[in-house]
């Protein structure tokens, strides 16, 4: 019996894992919570674009030797407000248009990576995720970033909800409904910024989605959908990297197919409820 | 007596991007008016509601309003989301978004909002998720939402549209209700018969204002072929015009033919 607990807390034993999982559950909530307004705006293309456009970033900084957090940070944030304001204004086609802005960036930081960058060890981590490099400063800054990110949505939340609902009457009554777009979209990005060396580019745009589909089957309410789904967020992160221990996979692939086991369940238990409930969600 | 101005547009022009949406509009709206916009799709009706709300600037002339104006908005419900995970109290307080930020909901809201839903018939209906109410439960839900705030006036987007007779009479008769409290209102609509015939004003839109008057004054086959490109007889019935489609006869002829 003491060996079965011992070989079950084995992983804990390493500092690296520690760390990583800390990362990883903080940021499954993040994801959670942010992945909310995602699906209900039918933003899941943007997340997805939008990690894309953070990599270019961050193959950018690493070539220019900036640090990560400031130059992906800054690019991400400006990748997030220009698709946000395509996709707001309609322009040109919003999918075609966010097609074009973030994968030309992920092209570009693969092409910088190969050109300047320690190209392949770098290119692996960045897309898929790696639990190795994660440092005192990760937990830092996903701690610090979700406490942004609560403190923003609990203070301006009937305007969030208004916007997300009904963004016309919204700016009829008052409400800055730009503005708060522009907020979401830099908090999306720093959620993916800050993400995304455990998670990886290739990955995260289902943590935004799965955690957020898995609540909308569970609730009717919007409310409840904010708690919900950042508490299986972080569920599915913590349980995925932890069997990813013992399975020998990748963390960031573990986590999403805990999350993806999690919606099957679930979709499967609400049956016909849940399935109406998620059946108008946009573009998932 | 006349009422007090609220809403005076002087020749204005809204358009978008350099396409003119509604061109040289003088239109005056008072307290204690009731006012329908009719004109056929694209003729500039929402339009003229976005500039009246604020969402649109005029490219030309301008808009005056009553200092302070509150105005609660009504959208086209087949614009709303039904499926989003909203119930019918959220969707009330919603509109108190610069107020109450905080996603709790005060004793003095909740409150505020049950009366409201009391006075709209929906009284019990708080804690139900949007998508289980009919179609004219529906409908008040959104009248609730713009008079939540207490508007002087309110603004309805083809409040009738995509509705059934029955929810086209209850929306009728909660519009007159609330006119008779003080309401004042302005609403847009291309159905003559079951609601513009009903209203003491009528305003005939198709880019520019063709007429504007009581509906026997502006109901005649010439406005209305102005306004809506086509030819429309006018027959009265118990002192209320009624529009019949110009081309009824001629397609009913053709049919029988078929038969």
């Amino acid at each position: 019996m003491i060996h079965v607990i011992a070989g079950l807390t084995t992983p804990f034993r390493y500092q690296f894992f520690n760390n990583g999982i800390i990362v990883a559950t903080i940021a499954g909530a993040l994801c959670g919570l942010l992945g909310v307004f995602v699906v209900l705006r039918g933003m899941s293309y943007i997340g997805h674009g939008l990690s894309h456009a953070v990599f270019g970033g961050a193959a950018a900084s690493a070539v220019m030797n900036v640090n990560y957090f400031v130059g992906a940070g800054v690019w991400g944030i400006a990748s997030g407000v220009i698709i946000g304001r395509i996709a707001r204004r309609r322009l040109i086609g919003a999918d075609a248009a966010i097609g074009v802005v973030t994968t030309a960036s992920f092209a570009l930081g693969l092409a910088l990576l190969n050109r300047y960058g320690q190209a392949k060890k770098s290119i692996e981590a960045v897309l898929f995720g790696s639990v190795l490099g994660v440092k005192t400063i990760d937990i830092v800054a996903v701690s610090a970033v979700a406490i942004l990110s609560v403190v923003i949505i609990v203070a301006l939340y009937r305007a969030f909800l208004f916007a997300t609902f009904d963004p016309e009457v919204a700016q009829v009554s008052g409400v800055r409904v730009a503005w708060i777009e522009a907020l979401l979209m830099g908090l999306l990005s720093l959620t993916i910024l800050v993400t995304m060396r455990v998670i990886g580019t290739l990955l995260i745009s289902a943590l935004l989605v799965i955690p957020a589909s898995i609540a909308r089957m569970l609730t009717n309410s919007f409310a409840r959908m904010l708690w919900i789904s950042p508490i299986i967020g972080g569920v599915s992160a913590f349980v995925g990297m932890y069997l990813s221990y013992f399975l020998d996979t990748s963390a960031s692939a573990t986590i999403i197919l805990t999350g993806t086991l999690m919606f099957i369940v679930v979709y499967a238990v609400t049956g016909i409820r849940g399935r109406t409930r998620i059946s108008g969600l946009h573009h998932i | 007596m006349i009422g007090e101005v609220l809403v005076e547009c002087a020749h204005m022009s809204c358009a978008y991007n350099s396409t003119l949406a509604i061109k040289s509009i003088d239109l005056t709206i008072r307290k204690g008016d009731f006012v329908g916009i009719v004109g056929p799709s694209g003729s500039g009706k929402t339009t003229l509601l976005k500039a009246i709300l604020g969402s649109i600037t005029p490219v030309e002339g301008h808009i005056t309003k009553k200092p302070h104006l509150r105005m609660g908005y009504v959208p086209q419900v087949e614009t709303v989301d039904w499926n989003f995970p909203v119930t019918v109290l959220e969707v009330v307080v919603m509109t108190r978004s610069s107020v109450g930020r905080l996603p709790r909901v005060t004793k003095d809201e909740r409150a505020d909002a049950l009366l409201v839903l009391e006075r709209l018939g929906l009284g019990g209906l708080e804690n139900r998720h949007i998508r289980e109410l009919s179609g004219g439960q529906q409908q008040r839900v959104f009248v609730a939402r713009a008079l939540f705030h207490r508007p002087e006036l309110l603004v309805l987007d083809e409040p009738t549209s995509g509705v059934d007779v029955r929810t086209r009479h209850e929306v009728l008769h909660l519009l007159a209700d609330l006119h008779d409290e003080g309401v004042s209102i302005i609403l847009s609509t291309h159905d003559l018969n079951g609601l513009a015939a009903h209203l003491p004003r009528l305003v005939c839109l198709n880019l520019e204002i063709i007429a504007d008057g009581s509906p026997v004054d502006v109901m005649t086959p010439e406005i209305l072929e102005r306004t809506f490109g086509a030819p429309m007889e006018v027959l009265v019935h118990g002192g209320m015009p009624v529009v019949v489609d110009g081309v009824g006869a001629d397609i009913a002829e053709r049919m029988s033919r078929l038969a």
